[in-house]
Formats: C-alpha cells, sequence, structure tokens
C-alpha cells in the first residue's frame, strides 16, 4: 500500500504547487507555483529532493493531516508557522517523521503568511499540461484543480526511506523581514515622471487586507500617470507591479494573467518575491531601487545555498515516534539534539 | 507580409529573469509580424537559458534564467537574429470557425446593433464576413485576441462588465473580436458562440491556433451548433483549416 498524506482538515487556500507549469504563457495559460519559491525549495531540499519537487502550499488557514499505510517523513519551511505533531510543539522549520494515527497540526504562527510541506520524492500527483501545480481560477492541476480539503488523500510514494536525520531545518535566510523589497524598474517606467518615480520609491506601502495568490494589493501614496493608464497588453513576468487607474499599485504574483493592459513601473527581484509574498497585511515596507546586477547575485546567492545540502540539525533517531517526541525539548525551536543525547 | 520595418526594438526588463523586446505601441500586422518572426527564430535556436517566449500584440517577452545566460548575452543574441535573420515566418494556418449566432448565443448581439446603429443580422454578417488575425493569447487558457474586425461594429467596451457568459463565447469589444474559453464576466459583447473547444486540456492538441493564424467565423444554426458542441466536448475538432 502506497503511503498516503490523509487530509484531516485545510482552511481555505491550501493547495499542492510543485516549481509552476512553464511553456504555456504563450496559451495564456498562467504558471501558478509557490507564493514563496525560496521557502519552498528550501522544504524540498531538506528532504534531498529536487528543488521543484510536488509539496503542499499552506495557507493562514492551517492544515492538519495524518499519515496513512505507512510512516512519512515531511519537512516544513516557510513563515513563522505554529505547527505540532500529537500536540507536541516543534519548530517552524522542521524535518519530522509522521506515523499513522498521528495528527500534524499547521497553523498560521507569529509571522509569515505561507508554509510548505514536502515529502521525500515528492508528492505523486498527475501532471496536469505538464505540471502539477494547482491554478484554482482555471481549475488546472493538483487535486482536481482545486484548494485541498478535508478527506483529500495524496499519494507519497517514496516517503518510506527515511532520508535524513529528523530535526530543526537551519536556513537563516527564511527569516526574511518586509522592510524593504527590492525591485528593477520598468518595464514601462517611462510612463511615470521622475516626481511619480520617487513617490514609488518613498512610499512607505503597506500590503492591503485585499489579496491572494495572484495578487498583493498595496497602499500607499497615489500614483499618476504621465500619460494615461491604457496600454497595449503585454507579458507579465511575476513581481511586476502594475498601477492601475486609481494609482495604487498591485503586485502580480504566483496565479497572475499572462498577459495584461497596466504599466508597470517595476518590478520585484526573484530573490525577494518570498519577502513580499510572506508579508501580512498590514506590513509597511519601502520599495529599494536595485541594478539588475545586484538582482543577479541574489538570486546566484540562492542558487548556491540550495545546490548543497541544507543543515538540519540532527538528532540521534531518524524517526520522531511521538514518545520520543514528548521526552525532548522542542518548544521554542530551540532544541539541541545532540546536546540531549 | 508587409515590407519589414527598420526600426531597433526597445529592450525592457521585466525583472532580472524577463527581458521585453519591443517592436511597437499599437496593435498594428507589421508589428505582430515582428513579433511572431523574432518569436519563431529564437523558439527553433535553443538558446540556452531561454526559458519561455511570450508574443504580444507589440513585444515578445523573454523569460530566461540569468544565471545561465547573461543579459548582454540575451540582448545580442536577440540582435544577431534580428540583423541576420530573414522576416519569414512560417505558413500561417486559416481557420473555417463555426459560431452560432441566434438566440441564445449571441445573447448581446441585439444590443451591440442598437449601438452600432445596424439591424442585428447586418451585425452577424459583417463578423462573419470579416478575416480575423490571431494576435495573441491572454486573460485565460485558450482565450485568443482577434484583429480585423469590421470598422462598423467595432465599439468599446462596456462601463461595466456583464455577468458570466457561458464558455466558448465570441465577443466584441475594444475594437477587437475574441474567443472565450472559460464562463467569465466580461466588459465586451456576446455576438455569439462557437462549438470549437480552443483549450481542451485532455485532448491530445489542447490549443488549436497559433498567433499570426488568420481565421473566418463560419456561420450555423443551433441545431447544427448542437451536433457540433456534442462531437467537440467528445474530442472531435470541428473548427477546419483551409488554404487563405
Amino acid at each position: 500500500m502506497t503511503p498516503k498524506l490523509k487530509i484531516l482538515a485545510a482552511g481555505p487556500g491550501c493547495t499542492v504547487q510543485d516549481e509552476g507549469r512553464h511553456g504555456l504563457l504563450r496559451y495564456g495559460v498562467t504558471g501558478a507555483g509557490p507564493m514563496d519559491p525560496f521557502a519552498h525549495a528550501v522544504a524540498n531540499r531538506a528532504l534531498g529532493n529536487p528543488r521543484g519537487a510536488a509539496a503542499i502550499e499552506v495557507s493562514l488557514g492551517g492544515l492538519e493531516l495524518t499519515a496513512e499505510n505507512d510512516p512519512i517523513t515531511v519537512a516544513l519551511a516557510g513563515g513563522a508557522f505554529a505547527i505540532s505533531l500529537d500536540g507536541q510543539d516543534l519548530p517552524p522549520a522542521v524535518v519530522v517523521t509522521v506515523q499513522p494515527e498521528s495528527t500534524l497540526k499547521i497553523r498560521g504562527g507569529p509571522g509569515g503568511a505561507w508554509c510548505y510541506l514536502a515529502v521525500p520524492g515528492g508528492l505523486d500527483v498527475p501532471l496536469m499540461l505538464g505540471s502539477a501545480s494547482t491554478h484554482t481560477r482555471t481549475g488546472i492541476g493538483g487535486i482536481d484543480g482545486r484548494a485541498l480539503r478535508a478527506g483529500d488523500r495524496i499519494a507519497a510514494p517514496a516517503s518510506g526511506r527515511p532520508v535524513v536525520a529528523a530535526g530543526r531545518i537551519d536556513v537563516p535566510a527564511l527569516d526574511r523581514p518586509a522592510d524593504t523589497i527590492r525591485v528593477i524598474m520598468g518595464p514601462q517606467a517611462d510612463s511615470f515622471s521622475a516626481d511619480q518615480i520617487e513617490r514609488f520609491l518613498a512610499g512607505p506601502w503597506t500590503v492591503s487586507t485585499r489579496g491572494d495568490r495572484m495578487a498583493c494589493f498595496l497602499q500607499g501614496p497615489t500614483l499618476t500617470h504621465a500619460r494615461g493608464y491604457n496600454i497595449v497588453s503585454d507579458g507579465i513576468a511575476m513581481g511586476a507591479i502594475q498601477v492601475p487607474g486609481e494609482g495604487q499599485p498591485i503586485v502580480l504574483m504566483a496565479d497572475r494573467q499572462s498577459t495584461g493592459g497596466y504599466p508597470k513601473i517595476a518590478t520585484i527581484i526573484g530573490a525577494d518575491l518570498g519577502r513580499l509574498a510572506q508579508a501580512r497585511p498590514g506590513t509597511s515596507f519601502r520599495f529599494r531601487r536595485v541594478e539588475h546586477a545586484e538582482a543577479v547575485d541574489a538570486r546566484q546567492a540562492e542558487h548556491d545555498l540550495l545546490a548543497g545540502p541544507i543543515a538540519v540539525e540532527p538528532v540521534i533517531r531518524t524517526t520522531f515516534p511521538s514518545e520520543f517526541l514528548l521526552g525532548l525539548n522542542l518548544i521554542d525551536g530551540c532544541v539541541d539534539g545532540l546536546a540531549d543525547a | 507580409m508587409s515590407p519589414r520595418p527598420t526600426t531597433s526594438p526597445r529592450f525592457l526588463d521585466a525583472g532580472e529573469a524577463a527581458l521585453v523586446v519591443e517592436f511597437g505601441s499599437v496593435v498594428d500586422p507589421a508589428v505582430s509580424d515582428r513579433v511572431l518572426c523574432l518569436d519563431e527564430i529564437l523558439a527553433a535556436s535553443q538558446i540556452n537559458g531561454i526559458r519561455e517566449l511570450v508574443p504580444t500584440y507589440r513585444s515578445l517577452m523573454i523569460h530566461y534564467d540569468p544565471l545561465r545566460i547573461r543579459r548582454e548575452a540575451l540582448v545580442a543574441a536577440v540582435e544577431d537574429t534580428l540583423t541576420a535573420a530573414p522576416a519569414h515566418r512560417r505558413a500561417s494556418t486559416h481557420w473555417i470557425v463555426p459560431c452560432c449566432y441566434e438566440e441564445p448565443h449571441g445573447e448581446d448581439l441585439a444590443e451591440l446593433a442598437a449601438i452600432a446603429g445596424l439591424p442585428p443580422a447586418d451585425v452577424a454578417a459583417l463578423h462573419s464576413g470579416a478575416t480575423y488575425r490571431v494576435y495573441m493569447y491572454g486573460f485565460a487558457p485558450g482565450f485568443t485576441y482577434l484583429g480585423g474586425l469590421p470598422e462598423a461594429i467595432a465599439v468599446s467596451r462596456r462601463s461595466t462588465p456583464r455577468p458570466p457568459h457561458e464558455p466558448k463565447a465570441v465577443t466584441v469589444g475594444g475594437g477587437l473580436s475574441a474567443i472565450g474559453t472559460f464562463s467569465m464576466p466580461t466588459g465586451w459583447y456576446v455576438v455569439g458562440r462557437t462549438p470549437e473547444k480552443f483549450y481542451a486540456p485532455e485532448r491530445s492538441r489542447a490549443f488549436l491556433l497559433e498567433p499570426g493564424d488568420t481565421l473566418r467565423f463560419e456561420p450555423i444554426d443551433s441545431t447544427t451548433f448542437e451536433g457540433l458542441h456534442a462531437r467537440a466536448e467528445a474530442g472531435e475538432v470541428v473548427a477546419r483549416t483551409e488554404e487563405p
């Protein structure tokens, strides 16, 4: 019997995501993929997976699950979520084995908006148009093109063998405060006069409560266009900051449409996409303009970090039966497995 | 094909992993030709680091991996392509797309006719009498923007969207026509409905139209629509191709 994750309860907006659907933007098909690609990759790499393997993206709505048929090792990484296994608190970035009958609870914690749950080898979800990523607006990918709900079972066929020692994932870069978000100006920065660009860079901007996987709405100084706000539609990259007629920017994220017709004043660099995605409504920040080379350097640093093994602070055991966990001090993420041993 | 304009394109960054090669700022067949020509050559070039190409009315968005190809090298490769390559595109396909303008499918035909000051039958005749160019996809999977709408029915979009239409709606708005693949609210006018599925992920060929293809709508009555609709939903392609 194939090991399966069984969803016991799911808040709104939890979906299966791999690295995204590539090659079909030209036919109007959204790329989807994780909101925080870095955290998604960290969860995968902590298990030795390719960084884009299919995993679950958990929203602030939270998720509860158990293992069926066999124990399943999972890796969790993302925002500072509140994680517990059978009532025992775990660090927010952790590798742990879920036994059948055990309950893993993932809930919004002190910070962040998205948490990723990976399994060894990736989740076994049928590919649709070449990807497992879910795009709920068009019903593509994941589990029947929809968000997860209680009763769903997702196969984790390669999870039988523990791949790494269980413990806390040690990636300080997961803690990315959203006080400054780096952008490259354009592609339509010339739709704005110099004083409007200064206004955009001065901010500050506040993340609105209105937002989802498609777009993050910002509130702040009103921006005006130099020559009207309608342009002939062109392509939209993830992180593009479009300014519609009312002058409040909208950042287009993973579930964005492939093309659009508002001027895009700037684009968030790849390494800071997760920083914005993890910012909760009410978060205040500024944009900082960078040159192309700095964005590539930041991308290279992430790439290098993910290329090597991800440090997991080890404990002696390779699985975490609940009675063993009960004997560990896992509160507040300050576990030191070696010292305890 | 119109003579190739010689003005240099603009290179615009959309972040560090996407480059926009912009040939103009208007909806125009000559600009579109240049976009599609570059699209076709780059798609065949297998330049290391190019991930995905998105042609639009007036520009080509190149999604790339800046860790595999530097921006300067990509720009140079595009410039070389534009200088060296002949402006030939693959032969585009001409499609005959069945479309039912009758009630209940052409639900906004009368409204559009009133705005245009024409009898509804004339609107349908004008719409089906024109040859359209597939400029680009966008908005939703399989949603195509079509240029070539006759001036007499080239109305503006609605000021506020109407309630969701059926999938496979043929619409008019903003000086263009379009084929919608999903049920959705729209600011355009629904003039008819095609039985063809222009988004069919379960079919081996999920998308039929390529940007640069041409098409004509062939009027069908609602009985014919029902028959073709059933066949299309079962997986058959009911639009036809012919020599332009």
